[in-house]
């Protein structure tokens, strides 16, 4: 079993319609949603949900009204400046690290667990996929996207599923992080504007100090030549392989809209790019 | 007045927006990146930066001589950030203490019996602060390898300008950086695409800006590509849509080099300094 990991760095570069292509083209695998912010793939493959549970994590403080006599000390510790003048706790500065809890004298904090958010394993026309929903404001995704990915291992290994096809989460951060994780190649999906270069320098060097390899795609490259051709020079440069070179297609925005991937939409010069696409990435785990 | 620019997902059109805006807006405008992972809005002001300052959060460095491997530090850190591991017949026991994962919260040192421990700075990000005339610019970076980015939105946040009109520029996603971003402001756009992918995330900004009681509009980009589920989604909410963007190969090819679309297109100025009266006006309902 081999993990895939698509990311982007930016957002909104076809990082989801590429994952949900290869879930169309690759035979033995399964999918996951560790965009779980804003998870996405579902809108394609449009899952039936078999199981699912809760995800907890993290604490929040909370002040007892009762048992408070507005000494201060919790104030005056914390550091997220979480309680406010009226001895309430803010719970979107609050932390959960329990400090103001521990040195309370009156044992007027409590620290109450947080319910985040809420996994699914789910059937879909291609197979299995795992993904999750965030609790709206919520924090530590890095852990929800652990767990999505390790159901997603768990089903992989005991059914035998070749690969594991995993939807990123964008950015640099704890939920990218924790998708990475494991993954035998990363792809990055990346537009050919000053921005999504910017960032996708910053993505690799972030696979990078995970020792994941990574493998370019540039979508929407003829949206400026130019700066694809910077693009292509700058992984010429570092070493990597540019595994597609994909057109701005409206194609993709119709399949979306009818909720297909575009592998089922049209049989074009995009899917054809991706087909290959999926050749590479299989090729280099054979290797 | 402080206005965020948010967008559930990203690539939506967030920074085109919010770099729009403080070109285009008459007075003494900021602009505050807080997409700490991926700042990008520098691309398109081209500021002229003047100051840099790290940004720290503070770990506990733990004085071996005087630690007695008692375990309470480890005990009060909701984090496991620091595992005492008590020694054997051969070998000595040690405490821990994995940076990465620390909060810097200061529990361990206040609860420490011996005083064993001291703080030390770890640089997570840096703050930076420009000018393009008139505009002023602060944006952060987060270091690479970092898990958090809440710190380094902070910190760029500690420089609002109040005498200013303020266009925060928020991280995508609807979690606690995004949060911490829009967190204290009076007036919130959300940028979206009429996409399916683009009104399911557009749904579920909605929710967080409602619980956080801030008034908002909407902004369709790339309007023409897609479908009119959004449009009719905000006419049933009773949301108001600020302003359409036109789906353009000529806005995208601008944006791709990194310049403003207001500086491409000027006609667009005005509709961008009008988007703030009618945010105005649903502030005033």
């Amino acid at each position: 079993m081999k993990q895939v990991v698509v990311i982007s760095g930016k957002g909104g570069t076809g990082k989801t319609v590429i994952t949900a292509s290869f879930a169309a083209i690759a035979r033995s695998k399964v999918m996951v949603d560790c965009d779980v912010d804003a998870a996405d793939l579902h809108l394609l493959l449009d899952p039936a949900t078999r199981q699912n549970g809760m995800f907890k994590s993290g604490k929040t403080a909370e002040i007892n009204p009762e048992k408070c006599v507005k000494c201060g000390l919790c104030r005056g510790i914390c550091r997220f400046r979480a309680v406010t003048a009226d001895f309430k706790v803010d719970p979107i500065s609050c932390e959960g690290c329990a400090f103001c809890s521990f040195i309370c004298p009156e044992k007027a904090i409590e620290m109450k667990e947080n319910v985040t958010g809420e996994w699914f394993v789910s059937d879909t026309r291609f197979g299995p996929m795992v993904h999750a929903r965030l609790g709206i404001a919520e924090e530590n995704s890095g852990k929800l996207v652990s767990l999505v990915k390790g159901k997603a291992k768990e089903i992989a290994e005991k059914d035998g599923h070749e690969w594991v096809i995993v939807d990123g989460s964008p950015g640099i951060g704890c939920p990218v992080i924790a998708s990475l994780s494991g993954a035998n190649a990363a792809i990055v999906v990346t537009e050919p504007t000053l921005s999504g270069l910017h960032d996708a320098k910053r993505v690799v060097a972030m696979a990078r100090h995970f020792n994941v390899p990574v493998m370019f795609i540039i979508n929407k490259y003829d949206l400026n030549e130019r700066m694809a051709d910077d693009i292509r020079a700058y992984c010429c440069g570092e070493k990597i392989d540019v595994i597609a070179r994909i057109g701005f297609d409206e194609d993709v925005v119709k399949a979306m809209v009818e909720g297909k991937t575009i592998i089922e939409y049209a049989e074009n010069v995009t899917t054809r790019a991706i087909r290959e696409a999926w050749e590479a990435v299989t090729s280099i785990g054979a290797g | 007045m402080i206005i965020s620019v948010a967008s559930g997902k990203g690539g939506t059109g967030k920074t085109t927006v919010s770099t729009a805006l403080a070109l285009s807006l008459p007075g003494p405008v900021q602009l505050l990146d807080c997409d700490a992972e991926e700042p990008n809005a520098h691309i398109f002001i081209k500021p002229d930066i003047k100051r840099t300052e790290d940004v720290f959060i503070y770990v506990p460095r733990i004085d071996e001589d005087i630690c007695t491997l008692c375990g309470r530090c480890a005990e009060v850190c909701a984090y496991n950030a620091i595992a005492v591991l008590p020694g054997s017949g051969r070998t000595a026991g040690r405490a821990l203490v994995f940076r990465e994962l620390c909060h810097g919260c200061g529990s361990c040192r206040y609860f420490c019996p011996e005083n064993a421990i001291k703080e030390e700075k770890r640089k997570v990000g840096v703050v930076e602060v420009g000018y393009r005339g008139e505009l002023e610019f602060v944006h952060g970076r987060m270091n690479i390898g970092e898990a958090m980015s809440p710190p380094v939105i902070r910190a760029v946040k500690h420089k609002l300008n109040k005498g200013r009109t303020v266009i925060v520029d928020a991280p995508p996603g609807t979690t606690c950086p995004v949060i911490t971003a829009i967190h204290g402001s009076d007036a919130c756009v959300l940028v979206t695409e009429p996409t399916p992918f683009g009104l399911h995330d557009l749904r579920l900004t909605v929710e967080v800006i409602k619980k956080m009681d801030i008034p908002f509009g909407v902004v369709i980009n790339r309007h023409g590509l897609g479908d009119e589920r959004t449009e009719e989604y905000c006419a049933q909410e009773g949301i108001p849509v600020l302003m359409k963007i036109p789906f353009s190969k000529e806005i995208a090819a601008e944006y791709s080099r990194g310049i403003s679309i207001v500086e491409a297109f000027p006609e667009y100025r005005d509709e961008f300094a009008g988007l703030v009266k009618k945010l105005e006006e649903e502030m005033s309902r």
